[in-house]
């Protein structure tokens, strides 16, 4: 494991809350761990089981999923449903042998821009004890096929 | 041989299902002996593999290969069979996704094994013998095939021109496909795209369901064995983990209606990547644990207690589909191994 290891965690953090809160800790000018790449999505609710598995297939060392606190979301139980789903990706995902800190969930409300960006640095220095992921080359590498579906996500830092 | 076009069928690793379903589609197989020659189709002639090599390339119109490949006699036979066939055909789920033998890609192949050849309550083996790739006798050496830490769908290892799904494909869609081909070979007429799937209904296994279904909630998921399903009502209603939300039809939804949660064979929905993951998120939103207002460590302990009563959710979510999953295996050991 290379020492100056930069964890690349993909997060999808929802437009009412999570976002927000992201936007808050820069407006705030918080200095956080610049590790996750944030992708607005509606509502944590539309976070598909597959978003996370490409992001982990296609080079990303873990994925971060951000919505409003339970009782909170925009559209009601959105986040309920994004927590029934993480529950059992996350006991689907031990078989699949990745462990449980690369695949988080959070909440994070649109006043909790600190929340967030502590979370985010807990998040990338537990992953970044993992070490890289880099499922194409570690795990599929030895038995490998061309990946043709896989494109350059991390650059070298 | 006459001038009739030629036909193969071959096998990897599979169980042998998908022969039998070829002989499933019963007097219409008078029909394809009279239109097609038989190259080469070990589980009912005696063709060797000298036959096929010393065939000139694309010398076989269609082949149908059914099984996943696992080792390198596999991928030999692939390779061999491709340069020979004008239409390379996977044939059922071990050919288009891995099936029950990709199950193996969550574990190892030294777990593999150990399973097979030491631990199973079946086997004798005091000496920990152990199949080995080559070994001397006096009359020479012998080798046998190098046998793969992963099991890779037929696409993953050569170039395929359709696919066919199901384990294996009912009778009527076989049958469909074959006056298709037929069609294309003796009247020239158009065939679908390369890479199309073809032989399924195109819609989700519970459309062609009859069982009634409506709203679902469930705090509690039963494996087959627990519990004797009630009559015409849908079996995840019942919580029987029924993979019909996220596989495609064309089956008939046979499994449902004598009380099986459908197993999944005939892979995902038209346009989805990874079958598992969509069943994952189907099993996920008939939960019924957590309301808005409730704690949070509340409604996360009372979702994990229904989750815990699914057993092994990615055995039953890929049970057909690992090989072509978007993780496509199980990191073990820190790699793919």
């Amino acid at each position: 494991m290379s020492e100056n290891f930069e964890p690349v965690i993909v997060g999808f953090l929802c437009n009412w809350c999570s976002y927000r809160a992201a936007d808050l800790a820069g407006t705030a000018r918080l200095k956080y761990a610049p590790n996750m790449r944030p992708i607005r999505v509606m509502c944590s609710g539309r976070v598909d089981p597959q978003f996370v598995l490409k992001a982990l297939r296609n080079g990303a060392d873990g994925v971060m999923i951000a919505g409003c606190h339970p009782g909170e979301c925009h559209y009601v139980s959105g986040n309920i449903k994004a927590l029934r789903r993480f529950v059992l990706l996350k006991k689907m995902l031990r078989q699949l042998g990745v462990e449980e800190e690369r695949v988080q969930l959070v909440w994070a409300s649109a006043s909790e821009g600190i929340i967030l960006a502590e979370k985010v640095d807990k998040m990338t220095a537990e992953v970044r004890a993992l070490g890289p992921l880099n499922w194409n080359k570690t795990v599929l590498g030895g038995n490998g096929h061309p990946v043709v579906k896989a494109e350059p996500v991390a650059e070298e830092v | 041989m006459s001038d009739k076009p030629k036909l193969a069928m071959y096998w990897s690793a599979s169980c042998g299902g998908c022969e039998i379903s070829v002989l499933n589609i019963h007097e219409h197989i008078l029909t394809v002996d009279e239109v097609f020659d038989v190259a080469f189709f070990p589980c009912i002639a005696d063709f060797k593999v000298h036959h096929v090599e010393s065939y000139p390339d694309g010398y076989i119109d269609v082949c149908l290969w059914n099984g996943a490949v696992r080792n390198s006699e596999g991928e030999h036979m692939a390779h061999l069979l491709r340069q020979k066939s004008k239409f390379m055909v996977a044939y059922g789920s071990c050919a288009y996704e891995g099936c029950i033998p990709a199950l193996s890609n969550l574990t190892s192949k030294e777990a593999t094994f150990n399973t097979v050849y030491f631990d199973n309550p079946s086997i004798d083996n005091p000496n920990k013998v152990l199949p080995t790739e080559s070994v001397q006798v006096t009359e020479g050496e012998l080798t046998l095939p190098t046998f793969w830490n992963t099991v890779k769908s037929l696409d993953q290892v050569i170039d395929v021109d359709y696919y066919l799904p199901g384990c294996p494909p009912e009778p009527p869609q076989i049958w469909a496909v074959l006056q298709v081909i037929v069609g294309a070979l003796l009247e020239g007429k158009p065939l679908p795209p390369k890479g199309s799937l073809v032989g399924h209904s195109g819609v989700a296994v519970c459309e062609e369901c009859p069982l009634e279904k409506s709203e679902k909630t469930i705090t509690k998921f039963f494996r087959p064995y627990e519990i004797v399903p009630e009559p015409g009502v849908c079996l995840l209603e019942q919580g029987i983990v029924c993979n019909g939300p996220a596989t495609v039809g064309g089956c008939g939804a046979l499994c449902p209606q004598v009380g099986m949660g459908c197993r999944g064979c005939y892979g995902p929905l038209p346009g989805v990547e990874d079958q598992g993951g969509k069943m994952l998120s189907a099993i996920a939103s008939v939960i019924g644990a957590g309301e808005a207002g409730m704690d949070e460590h509340e409604i996360e302990r009372q979702i994990e207690a229904v989750v815990d009563t699914i057993v092994d959710p990615a055995g039953t979510f890929y049970r057909f589909s690992m090989a072509h999953s978007l993780l496509e295996r199980a990191k073990v050991n820190g790699k793919g191994e």
